[in-house]
């Protein structure tokens, strides 16, 4: 063999290499990796967690809309109620104001027939007193029969 | 081409030879002139390689470090996490303990070793003429006097010093996580133990023995392992460049192969240093 101080050399050669790359480049290209495992790993984590929430928050939503759903149809059914109902209120307001004009002027009616008879009344029992005295001229004393003029009047 | 197979027998020789150098009574001197410096004779070409290659390594790393960012990455920043978590996971499965040098250590040789092994798919011919050029144009030596390997990991000097630094390693751990104690009985007490304290003592030198041989062998087995593997490409690689036109298929072919020899070596130096710290620092033998 052909050893000679060429060992030496390399031996030294070998020793700064291995210092070196221990000191100046395993470490920080090691802890980069290590690093950024660590980073994804968490970032995976997140993700994870992300998606749970998502779901949570997607079915929390569903029941929320559903409440509401449930709600609006509540709200949409009240007020038909309520809009039944003052349509039956003004229904019945027109009717009772229709009564109480149709019974008021059925009233008026009464009394202008009434006053109107009443009218007649004088007018006929003044007609008849006329005729009866065209008819009678001088016997009658309208004072003496007024007793049973008054008789007509009333059964007029 | 009258000496052909000398011809032959020298390229391949030329191509097997590191840059040497040395220091003499003259000052320094090269190659050919410290052909009997002994041990201490450097392969500048093996130094200057594999410490460029390491801090290319280093620099990409290291600039993508800078850079850095736990939001989204870049697609270079993805390439370089991809590398950090391969290396990280083999290093997570196969070692339990808790080390902050293991993970870092584990990506330096890979990536190492893995570029190192890379230069094995430039054609061999390349660099070490461009080499010669240069050394005939600017220095003015005989370019065949200049001699460039540049696959460092074809250089047993390379492979022995990384599995040496790994069992500098695999002791430490021992004996910080065991104690000396516990490295000590480890050696001595296992395979073999008896009942009776004077069975145990007898049985102690065959222990010691056979747990040496295996600790041993660990860094002889990932040195060799890696020099034999590349070598043995990086020379089939040199015998097919010297085969005339015939070459370029099977250049074609065994350069596809030896992309996986690149990478599989690069991983098994990287998971047999994980595996031999991690049995280094455990307790159960």
């Amino acid at each position: 063999m052909n050893l000679n101080a060429t060992l030496i050399g390399e031996l030294i050669a070998f020793t700064v290499f291995v210092w070196f790359c221990m000191k100046y480049v395993w470490p920080p290209l090691n802890n980069a990796i290590e690093e950024r495992q660590n980073k994804i790993a968490d970032g995976l984590a997140a993700t994870e967690r992300a998606e749970k929430d998502l779901e949570l928050t997607q079915a929390k939503m569903a029941e929320q809309l559903k409440e509401a759903k449930a709600q609006s149809a509540e709200i949409i059914e009240q007020a038909k109620k309520r809009a039944t109902q003052i349509v039956d209120e003004e229904t019945q307001k027109g009717h009772d104001e229709r009564e109480k004009i149709i019974s008021q002027g059925h009233a008026e009616v009464v009394a202008e027939r009434n006053r109107a008879k009443e009218e007649l009344r004088q007018q006929v029992s003044v007609l008849a007193i006329a005729g009866a005295e065209k008819i009678l001229e001088r016997q009658i004393d309208a004072a003496a029969h007024s007793d049973i003029l008054d008789k007509l009047v009333a059964e007029l | 081409m009258a000496a052909e197979e000398v011809t032959l027998d020298g390229h391949i020789q030329h191509h097997l030879t590191n840059a040497k150098m040395c220091s003499t009574d003259a000052g320094l001197a090269f190659n050919k002139a410290c052909a009997d410096s002994g041990f201490w004779t450097w392969h500048v070409d093996t130094l200057a390689w594999s410490i460029g290659l390491g801090l290319i390594f280093l620099w990409i790393f290291r600039s993508a470090a800078k850079k850095t960012t736990i939001g989204v990455p870049g697609k270079f920043q993805c390439f370089i996490e991809m590398i950090i978590e391969f290396v990280g996971n083999n290093v997570k499965d196969t070692y339990h303990g808790k080390s902050s040098l293991i993970a870092p250590l584990a990506l330096t040789i890979f990536v190492w070793v893995f570029l190192m092994n890379l230069m094995d798919l430039i054609p061999v011919d390349f660099i070490p003429a461009f080499a010669g050029f240069v050394g005939e144009t600017v220095v003015g030596v005989d370019s065949h006097d200049v001699f460039m390997k540049i696959v460092p990991t074809t250089d047993i000097n390379l492979t022995a010093a990384l599995a040496i630094g790994v069992f500098i390693l695999m002791i430490g751990y021992s004996i910080k996580i065991k104690g000396v104690s516990g490295f000590i009985k480890e050696l001595t007490l296992h395979p073999f133990s008896a009942d009776s304290k004077v069975a145990m003592v007898f049985l102690i030198p065959f222990n010691l023995l056979l747990e040496t041989i295996a600790l041993v062998s660990k860094p002889f087995s990932l040195a060799l392992r890696l020099f034999g593997n590349l070598y043995a490409g990086e020379l089939i690689f040199i015998l097919i460049g010297a085969v005339g036109l015939m070459q370029l298929p099977l250049h074609f072919v065994w350069a596809i192969f030896h992309i996986l020899v690149i990478v599989l070596q690069a991983f098994v130096f990287m998971m047999l240093t994980i595996v031999y710290l991690s049995m280094a620092s455990s307790d159960n033998h």
